[in-house]
């Protein structure tokens, strides 16, 4: 059987608009796919509430026993931190794609995709970008009224330049999760369940992308190796971008570590792929 | 009811064969939950790195707190939860048919499915969290709040059972509706923060309409703020359980009349 590789030679002579106009349609489908779970958005949201308001009690007791600033926050600023992650989270966290991608491999209809002239890591990519970007849409109006509520504590970029860097780290965050979402999946080429693996990376990302507490507030220690590692990169990082908290040389430090992870995670992504799909027609034969 | 135990037994037994023919997965989920539960006592340290309490509740007060909600939420998942994750799926394929004519209450039928045993080990962490803190309380609670911590500890349970088993008869009425799995951990993501955070209608919704800042908060003020009346609580804790089990058995019963007329 031919081996379907990550370049395939007969798309190469396709004319580019003819390639972007099938990514187009594939991204039409996944948008119109994610639109039939509106309700499961519109739950989602309202249950995803619950945690912030819980989030901002807790805090508001915390500064209540511990003084106007803590961690270089002020109470304004960490509910802003807050609000800017659930943002980020539901712009970027991939929901479902780990779980199709892997059923994909399992239940064998990737013999079917195989035969397509698309590229997996591509075709993927496109559906998640449209489950994201249709839920963002959704999810706006609730969050526009969340940041509404809390509009005396918002504030907003000083500089034009900000937007940009902002936009510049929650892309590269949304590749890297991706990337990590759909390494994972590529497990399933050898592994029956998923599962496990995918809650374990989960609870890692759960605390050290900040979701739960700025990473800043982390001993030093434990930050210095944190700030290493994908995770910050996740979310943290655009947050901290777009409040204006990182700066000059730190700026580019961060932006040079999360570009290299973005890189790293491709690699690994495009290198399971590799390795299983060649396991994958063994097997099949 | 000694019918319905006697089916309960044979249901653990097969759980405990089918889990153990899968050794590796029953360990990895024990780790993913370990790990999870790391991550809690790290925000915890965290949180105290910066302040001596919140709202009057001492550190170890707040891990005793989280151990106990690891405790219940733990023996609610191994008895209940992948049974009422299932039950959407049941709605959708119509399988559920199948359980409305066994002989016995339909509730009891979808609830008690399969125990999950790693979960049940997962709990026993959650023990020794909170006997680990006490010791570091100083404090060794007598024998009356030991019993009152054993009849709270239960009803605990229920009150997880309960909201899970509202948000999972959602999909009577939505089929596509998974969300609600999510909506679960959310609501109770509060339930691990002292009671005395909370305040205004938030605090009423979630003390009177859906009880979850009671479910943990009141056994672990029973084991380690004894002043804070135990009796008044633990009888608070007891009327919002019977409460919300009785609004969550009409809306069950609300779903199913919505089954019958939909297949027919």
């Amino acid at each position: 059987m031919h081996v379907p590789r990550d370049d395939w030679p007969h798309l190469q002579n396709f004319p580019m608009t003819a390639t972007i106009a099938k990514y187009a349609k594939v991204f039409n489908v996944g948008a119109q796919n994610t639109f039939v779970y509106r309700w499961n958005f519109i739950l989602r949201s309202v249950f995803g509430i619950v945690p912030l308001i819980g989030t901002i009690f807790l805090w508001k007791a915390m500064f209540g026993s511990g003084g106007a600033v803590l961690s270089g926050y002020t109470f304004s600023q960490l509910i802003l931190y807050f609000a800017m992650s659930i943002f980020v989270e539901n712009l970027v966290t991939p929901t479902e794609d780990e779980w199709q991608i892997a059923g994909e491999i399992r239940d064998g209809k990737m013999s079917f995709l195989l035969l397509k002239p698309v590229n997996y890591l591509i075709y993927r990519f496109t559906l998640y970008a449209s489950y994201r970007l249709l839920y963002t849409a959704v999810l706006l109006p609730g969050i526009a009224l969340i940041f509404f509520f809390l509009r005396a504590h918002m504030t907003l970029p000083l500089h034009m330049g900000t937007w940009i860097l902002f936009a510049l780290g929650t892309s590269m965050a949304a590749l890297i999760q991706f990337f990590i979402a759909y390494s994972i999946a590529m497990l399933a080429f050898w592994i029956l369940e998923i599962s496990t693996v995918v809650f374990m990376v989960f609870s890692i990302e759960y605390f050290l992308s900040g979701q739960i507490f700025p990473i800043d507030m982390l001993p030093a220690w434990l930050g210095g190796f944190v700030k290493w590692s994908p995770f910050p990169y996740e979310m943290y990082f655009p947050v901290q971008i777009f409040m204006e908290r990182v700066s000059g040389e730190k700026l580019a430090t961060g932006l040079a570590i999360q570009a290299f992870w973005v890189l790293a995670m491709w690699l690994l992504a495009v290198g399971l792929w590799r390795r299983g799909i060649r396991r994958y027609q063994a097997v099949g034969n | 009811m000694s019918r319905y135990f006697a089916i309960f037994q044979l249901t653990a037994r097969n759980s405990l064969i089918r889990e153990m023919s899968f050794k590796l997965n029953f360990l990895l989920w024990i780790l993913v939950e370990l790990l999870w539960f790391v991550g809690q006592l790290a925000f915890i340290e965290v949180l105290y790195g910066q302040v001596h309490d919140i709202a009057g509740w001492t550190k170890w007060q707040v891990v005793a707190l989280v151990g106990v909600h690891q405790i219940i939420a733990q023996l609610f998942q191994a008895f209940f939860y992948l049974n009422l994750t299932a039950l959407p799926e049941l709605v959708r394929t119509g399988r559920l048919d199948l359980m409305l004519t066994l002989p016995m209450d339909a509730q009891f039928a979808v609830s008690t499915r399969q125990v999950a045993f790693d979960c049940i080990i997962n709990s026993f962490v959650g023990v020794g969290i909170v006997t680990f803190a006490l010791v570091k309380l100083g404090t060794v609670p007598n024998a009356a709040q030991f019993a009152l911590f054993a009849l709270a500890v239960p009803f605990g349970v229920a009150v997880h059972y309960a909201v899970m088993f509202g948000l999972s008869c959602i999909s009577f009425w939505f089929i596509r509706a998974q969300s609600f799995i999510h909506g679960y951990f959310n609501l109770f993501h509060i339930g691990r923060y002292p009671e005395a955070v909370f305040r205004g209608a938030f605090r009423f919704i979630f003390t009177w309409l859906v009880p979850i800042i009671l479910v943990s908060n009141v056994p672990a003020k029973i084991l380690t703020r004894p002043l804070e009346s135990p009796l008044t609580s633990l009888g608070m804790l007891a009327l919002a359980t019977v409460i919300v089990l009785a609004a969550t058995r009409t809306i069950w019963k609300l779903g199913l009349r919505r089954y019958g007329s939909a297949s027919s």
